[in-house]
C-alpha cells in the first residue's frame, strides 16, 4: 500500500517536473525569440546610422536611387497620419464607449459589443481595398483634388481600425467606475448627462487615455491599409493642405521597398534603420500607456 | 413645521414588496432617526425621499411623499430639482476622485456657477459648515481620496450642503468610520440641524438615542413605531419595539 502510494507520488513528481520544464522552456524561448528579432533589427539597422551622414539621414528628401535617405518626411508622414487618425478616433471612440456603457439599453449593448469585436477582425487589406475604391473617390470628388489617396483617407481608415480597441478598453474603464460615484452625482441633482461627463468620464480618464495609447500603438504600426490609401509620395507634410495630399509613412516605405532592395546595401540598412525608429516610437507609446495604468494602480485600482 | 409627510407608502423591487403602508411625518430642522434590523427597508425608505430608487430598474411606488405639501412622485416633479432640495450622504464615503475643491464645487458648477471667486467662497462656506475647513484649507487642490475616511465623509457632507439643500438624508453615515470620526459627524449633525432637516438611518441605537429628536422603528418593511426619541427608547408603545431596543429581537 505504502510503497504503491510512494510510487504514485514519484510518478506525479516526475510529471510535474516535465510539465514545469516544458513551460519554462516555452517561456524562455519566447523571450529569446523576441531578443533575437530585436538583435537582428539592431544588426541590420544600426549601420545606417553611421554609414549615412546624419544630415542626409534626417534630411527632407527620400530618394534612395540618388542616395538621398532623408527619413524626416516618412517620420512626419507616419506621425501626421497617426495623429489625425487619433483625433478622429478619440471623440468617436469615447462617445461610442459612453453610449454603449451608459446610455444604450441592455439589448442594444448585447448586439453592439459583439459587432465592435467583429470590426476588429476585418483584415487590414480589406479595409485598404475599401478605402481605395470607396473612400478615396468620395474624397476626391467632394474636395475636387487630383487624388483621393491622401493623409486624410489613411487617417480615416486607421481611425476605423483603432476604434474597436479604443471602444472596448474605454468601455472597460467606464465599467470600472463604481456605482457609488454615479449615485453621488445623481443625488446632488446632476442630470444623467452631467453625471456621465463630470463624474464618470473624469473618473475613467486614465483608462480612456490608455485606450487611446493602445489604439495609437496599433495605428502607427499599421502598414497594409495605409500603404494602399495614402498615396505614398515621400513629401514633407508641412503646409496645412498636406492633410489632403499624399504622404508616405515609415511602415509603407519598408513594405514597399524591402522586396527590391539589394541585401547589404545602404538602402537596405536604412530600411531597417527606419524599423528601429518605428520600434522606438511604438515602444515609447506603449510605455506611456503602461505608465498611466501603473500610476493609477498605485492609487488604488483602475477607477 | 412639518417638512416631509409620507402617506401610505408601498415600495416594490419587481414583485418583492420592500415597504408596506408606511406613513410618517418628518419635522423641519429636527433629526429623525430610522432604526431597525438589517433588510427591514430603512435604506429603501430613505431613497424614496429623494427618488434615488428611480435609478433601479423595475421598482414601483404607491402612496404619497409630500415635501412642503407637494407630492414628489407627481408627474410634474422634476427629479433633478428634487434632489437639489433633498441631498444625500451615503454609507461609504464616496468623494469623486478629483481635488477637494472640485468635490465641493461640483454641485454649484452643475447649477451653472462658474465664477471662480463665487465658487471659492461657496467651497469655503461649505467646508466650514462641515467642520472640515481648518483641516483642508491648505490642501484644497489635493486628491480627495488622500483624506482619511472620516474626513472624506465630512467632505461628502460639505459637497451636499454646497447646493444648499433643505433636507439631508444620511444612510448609516458612520458605519465605515472609527469612534472619533463618528463623534465628529454626530457633533456636526447637531450644528447642521439648525439649518437643515436631517433624516439618518443607523444601525446603532445609542447613536439614534444620542443624536435624534424623533425615531422611527422599521420591521420587515413596516413602520412599527414612530415617536419622539425619548419616548421610543424609554416608553416604547409596541412590544416589538421594546424587544428590539433591549436586544431581544432583531
Ligand atoms: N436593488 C434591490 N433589488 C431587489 N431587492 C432589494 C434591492 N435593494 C434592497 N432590496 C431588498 O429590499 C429589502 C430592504 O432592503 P434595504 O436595503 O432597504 O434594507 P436596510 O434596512 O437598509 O438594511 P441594512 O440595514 O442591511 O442596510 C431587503 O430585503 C433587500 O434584500
Ligand atoms: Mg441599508
Amino acid at each position: 500500500m505504502f510503497a504503491q502510494k510512494q510510487a504514485q507520488a514519484a510518478h506525479a513528481d516526475w510529471r510535474e517536473f516535465v510539465i514545469e520544464a516544458l513551460i519554462r522552456v516555452l517561456g524562455f524561448s519566447t523571450i529569446g525569440f523576441v531578443l533575437l528579432i530585436f538583435l537582428f533589427l539592431l544588426r541590420e539597422g544600426v549601420p545606417s546610422f553611421y554609414k549615412v551622414p546624419v544630415s542626409n539621414l534626417f534630411g527632407t528628401r527620400w530618394y534612395p536611387n540618388f542616395d538621398l535617405f532623408g527619413t524626416l518626411p516618412l517620420l512626419l508622414g507616419s506621425v501626421l497620419v497617426t495623429v489625425t487618425a487619433i483625433l478622429i478616433a478619440l471623440p468617436l471612440g469615447a462617445a461610442t464607449a459612453v453610449f454603449v456603457r451608459e446610455v444604450a439599453p441592455n439589448w442594444a449593448r448585447e448586439i453592439l459589443k459583439p459587432m465592435i469585436e467583429v470590426l476588429a477582425g476585418i483584415p487590414s487589406v480589406v479595409l485598404g481595398f475599401f478605402g481605395m475604391h470607396a473612400v478615396a473617390p468620395l474624397i476626391r470628388g467632394t474636395l475636387g483634388i487630383p487624388t483621393g489617396l491622401t493623409v486624410f483617407t489613411g487617417a480615416l481608415i486607421l481611425a476605423y481600425m483603432a476604434l474597436p480597441t479604443i471602444i472596448s478598453v474605454a468601455e472597460d474603464a467606464l465599467d470600472a467606475v463604481p456605482k457609488s460615484l454615479r449615485d453621488a452625482g445623481l443625488a446632488m441633482g446632476a442630470t444623467q448627462w452631467q453625471t456621465i461627463w463630470k463624474v464618470v468620464v473624469p473618473a475613467a480618464r486614465s483608462g480612456i487615455t490608455t485606450a487611446v495609447m493602445l489604439g495609437m500603438g496599433r495605428a502607427i504600426g499599421e502598414t497594409m491599409a495605409v500603404m494602399m490609401v495614402t498615396g505614398n509620395a515621400a513629401r514633407m507634410p508641412l503646409s496645412l493642405d498636406s492633410l489632403f495630399r499624399p504622404a508616405r509613412t515609415m511602415t509603407a516605405t519598408i513594405a514597399a521597398e524591402m522586396g527590391e532592395v539589394a541585401q547589404g546595401s545602404i538602402h537596405y540598412h536604412t530600411l531597417f534603420g527606419i524599423g528601429i525608429i518605428l520600434f522606438l516610437l511604438t515602444f515609447l507609446i506603449n510605455l506611456a500607456a503602461a505608465a498611466t495604468i501603473f500610476k493609477k494602480r498605485r492609487r488604488g485600482g483602475l477607477r | 413645521m412639518e417638512k416631509i409627510r409620507v402617506e401610505h407608502l408601498d415600495f416594490y423591487y419587481g414583485n418583492y414588496r420592500a415597504l408596506s403602508d408606511v406613513s410618517i411625518a418628518i419635522e423641519e430642522r429636527e433629526i429623525t432617526a430610522l432604526i431597525g434590523p438589517s433588510g427591514c427597508g430603512k435604506s429603501t425608505f430613505l431613497r424614496c425621499l429623494n427618488r434615488m430608487n428611480d435609478t433601479i430598474r423595475g421598482t414601483r411606488v404607491n402612496g404619497k411623499v409630500l415635501l412642503d405639501g407637494q407630492d414628489i412622485y407627481h408627474r410634474n416633479t422634476k427629479v433633478v430639482e428634487l434632489r437639489k432640495r433633498v441631498g444625500m450622504v451615503f454609507q461609504r464615503p464616496n468623494p469623486f476622485p478629483q481635488s477637494i475643491f472640485s468635490n465641493v464645487a461640483f454641485g454649484p458648477r452643475v447649477l451653472g456657477l462658474m465664477n471662480r471667486r463665487d465658487l471659492a467662497s461657496i467651497v469655503e462656506e461649505s467646508l466650514r459648515g462641515a467642520a472640515l475647513w481648518d483641516e483642508v484649507k491648505d490642501r484644497l487642490n489635493e486628491d480627495a481620496l488622500s483624506l482619511a475616511l472620516g474626513q472624506q465623509q465630512r467632505l461628502c457632507i460639505a459637497r451636499t450642503i454646497a447646493v444648499k439643500p433643505e433636507v439631508i438624508l444620511m444612510d448609516e453615515p458612520c458605519s465605515a468610520l472609527d469612534p472619533i470620526a463618528t463623534l465628529q459627524i454626530e457633533e456636526l449633525m447637531q450644528s447642521l440641524k439648525t439649518k437643515y432637516t436631517i433624516v439618518i438611518v443607523t444601525h446603532n441605537m445609542q447613536q439614534a438615542a444620542r443624536v435624534s429628536d424623533f425615531t422611527g422603528f422599521f420591521w420587515m418593511g413596516k413602520l412599527v413605531e414612530a415617536d419622539v426619541t425619548d419616548s421610543v427608547f424609554t416608553r416604547p408603545q409596541k412590544k416589538l419595539t421594546e424587544d428590539y431596543i433591549t436586544g431581544r429581537a432583531g
